[in-house]
This record gives C-alpha cells, sequence and structure tokens, in this order.
C-alpha cells in the first residue's frame, strides 16, 4: 500500500459571513467577500494528519479545484500539516458550473494517479450542501465509502469507520482503497498558526488542468435561479387564551 | 541578556497579531489592545518576568483557538443537526 492520502478541500465564503443573494438571482455575491476552507474540510484534513502522526499513513496531499485563490486553501492545508498540494485549475464558466460530479471525476482521476490508498473529503460544502462529493467519487472509482465518519481506525488493509446516522452510530470494516467523509464529531481541527504558515511555504503545490487528466468538465445542471430564504413573519403576541383562539380561528388553522 | 528572549517577544507579538484577525469584536479592535498591552510591559528588564508575561501571552494564544473553534462548532451543530 502506498500510504498516501489524498484530502480534498474545499475554498467557500467563511462560514460566519452573512451571505447576500446577487440582485439579478444569479448567484450569491462572493466578490470581496471572506473566504476559507470548508469546516468539514479542515475536519478531514485534520484527520488525514492524526493518521499520518499515528504512522498509519505516510503522506498526506491536499487537492483543491477552482481559480487561482483556491491556493491559499491549499496553504492552510498544508499549514495544517499535509505535506503538499495539488491545485486542479478550474476558472470561469468552468468554474461557475462545477458541481460534486466534476470534482469527484478529478478526485477518482488524482487517485489513480498517485496510488491513493484514501481519500477523506468533508461530508459537505457550506455552500451548495451537496453531500454527494464523496459519494460520487467512490462510485466511480468502485471503491467502499465510510460516509459521515465520526471515528475512523485503520486496521491493516481495512478501516473501521462509526457512522453518525439517524438511528445512532453505525460501525462498518470496508478494504481500503477507500472513501472517508467526515462529519462534525470525527476530531478538533487544529488551528493554522503563523509559525506552522511559514513553515508550509516549503512545501510543494503542482499545478493541473481537468484536460491533462483527460476530463470533461460540462455539467448537466443549470442553474436557474438563487432566492433569499422567505423572510421569518414577526410573531404576534396575544393577551388571553380567547385571543389565541380567535386569531387560528382568522387564521384558518383552527 | 534580554536578547533571546527579544526574538520570543517579537514572536509571540506576531503570532497573537496573526490569531487576532479573526477576533469577534473586530481585528482592530484586538490589535488596538494587544499593542497597548505590550507597550504598557516595554520597561520590563527581570528574564523571570518577561518569561511570565510571555507565558500569559501563550496562554491568551490557545484561549483564542479554543474560541475560534467552539464558535464554528456550535454554529455548524445549529445549522446541520436537529436538536
Amino acid at each position: 500500500m502506498s500510504g498516501r492520502v489524498l484530502v480534498g478541500v474545499k475554498r467557500v465564503i467563511d462560514y460566519a459571513v452573512k451571505i447576500r443573494v446577487k440582485p439579478d438571482n444569479t448567484g450569491v455575491v462572493t466578490d470581496g467577500v471572506k473566504h476559507s476552507m470548508n469546516p468539514f474540510c479542515e475536519i478531514a484534513v485534520e484527520e488525514a494528519v492524526k493518521l499520518k502522526e499515528k504512522k498509519f499513513i505516510k503522506e498526506v496531499v491536499a487537492v483543491s479545484c477552482g481559480p487561482q485563490q483556491a491556493q491559499e486553501t491549499i496553504r492552510t492545508a498544508l499549514a495544517m500539516g499535509a505535506d503538499r498540494g495539488i491545485h486542479v485549475e478550474v476558472t470561469g464558466k468552468d468554474y461557475e458550473a462545477m458541481g460534486p460530479l466534476q470534482v469527484s471525476k478529478i478526485m477518482a482521476a488524482l487517485a489513480k494517479k498517485e496510488d491513493a490508498q484514501l481519500i477523506i473529503l468533508g461530508k459537505q460544502a457550506i455552500d451548495d450542501d451537496c453531500n454527494q462529493t464523496g459519494q460520487m467519487t467512490a462510485a466511480l472509482l468502485d471503491w467502499p465509502q465510510g460516509t459521515f465518519a465520526s471515528e475512523v481506525s485503520l486496521e491493516g488493509d481495512k478501516v473501521k469507520v462509526v457512522r453518525e446516522i439517524d438511528g445512532g452510530l453505525e460501525t462498518i470494516r470496508i478494504n481500503t482503497p477507500a472513501v472517508l467523509t467526515a462529519d462534525l464529531r470525527l476530531n478538533t481541527p487544529r488551528y493554522a498558526t503563523l509559525p506552522n504558515i511559514m513553515k508550509a511555504k516549503k512545501k510543494k503545490i503542482a499545478k493541473v488542468n481537468p484536460a491533462d487528466l483527460g476530463l470533461d468538465m460540462t455539467s448537466r445542471l443549470e442553474v436557474v435561479r438563487v432566492d433569499e430564504p422567505p423572510q421569518r413573519l414577526a410573531g404576534v403576541k396575544v393577551e388571553t387564551v380567547e385571543d389565541l383562539v380567535s386569531k387560528l380561528r382568522e387564521q384558518g388553522t383552527l | 541578556m534580554a536578547n533571546p528572549l527579544r526574538a520570543e517577544v517579537f514572536r509571540l507579538y506576531k503570532n497573537l497579531l496573526h490569531l487576532g484577525r479573526e477576533y469577534p469584536k473586530g481585528g482592530d479592535y484586538f490589535r488596538d489592545r494587544l499593542r497597548a498591552s505590550f507597550l504598557k510591559n516595554k520597561g520590563v528588564a527581570d528574564p523571570q518576568q518577561i518569561r511570565e508575561l510571555i507565558g500569559r501571552g501563550e496562554y491568551v494564544c490557545r484561549e483564542l483557538e479554543a474560541l475560534y473553534y467552539l464558535r464554528k462548532y456550535r454554529a455548524m451543530k445549529k445549522r446541520y443537526y436537529e436538536e
């Protein structure tokens, strides 16, 4: 086994920023808005780095797809402990149309090229909330998947994954190579401190094109419209139970 | 005598400055208070005291990292997990 882990990291609008929809309803305002690494991707990077520190794997490779700014996200991953980065350059219309299908094709191609033992991704991105990339990547590679992982342990050539599901927790054992997606409680990601960022400047980021990997980036989806969620109506305060009942009758709810 | 400590103090200041950029009350608010607190202790010469103050600064670094993590964790938990 190569002992190499691929970690996908996505550059998204920072979780604390108030999102604004563009006036023409074609999308969300991204110019001049603070961006950072998707929180679930941070957890994925942390898990990979932890596995390396415990000597279960040998190398952590951070991958990000997008324009030049995606390199900032890779630099953060490098500062957290990844060994090297791969920036898959996708710009313009291709970038706007890029979704889980395109990213999973890229991840699958890179996994074969880099002879990866594991792919760890965040369970979903906080901007599109697709929760599809991990699953699609596993399907394209015909690899087993451990999604919504809240605990991961490598046992020889198998992986034991404890998954967070609706009913509670499910434990599975799958063969490697495999795809894992990180859930919130998998670990506590370390902060990329200044000394680590400085050290990471020496680490390499390779640049690749989807064309080099022989991939077609056309999307089968078209964004028709983006709207803000409906405004929550202000609540109405009533004085007595009779008032409440009459108001409910007015509304037609009673 | 104070020279190796000087480098440590600078390193601490730069780290705190970097960490303070994400401070909830604003990076500027943090930076002003950081500068004020370092200037207040400008005259300290005793290495033991300096080490103590550096220790206090490192404590603040850890507290900030914990603050940032908890904010993010709580926001994600609230958004994605039904309680």
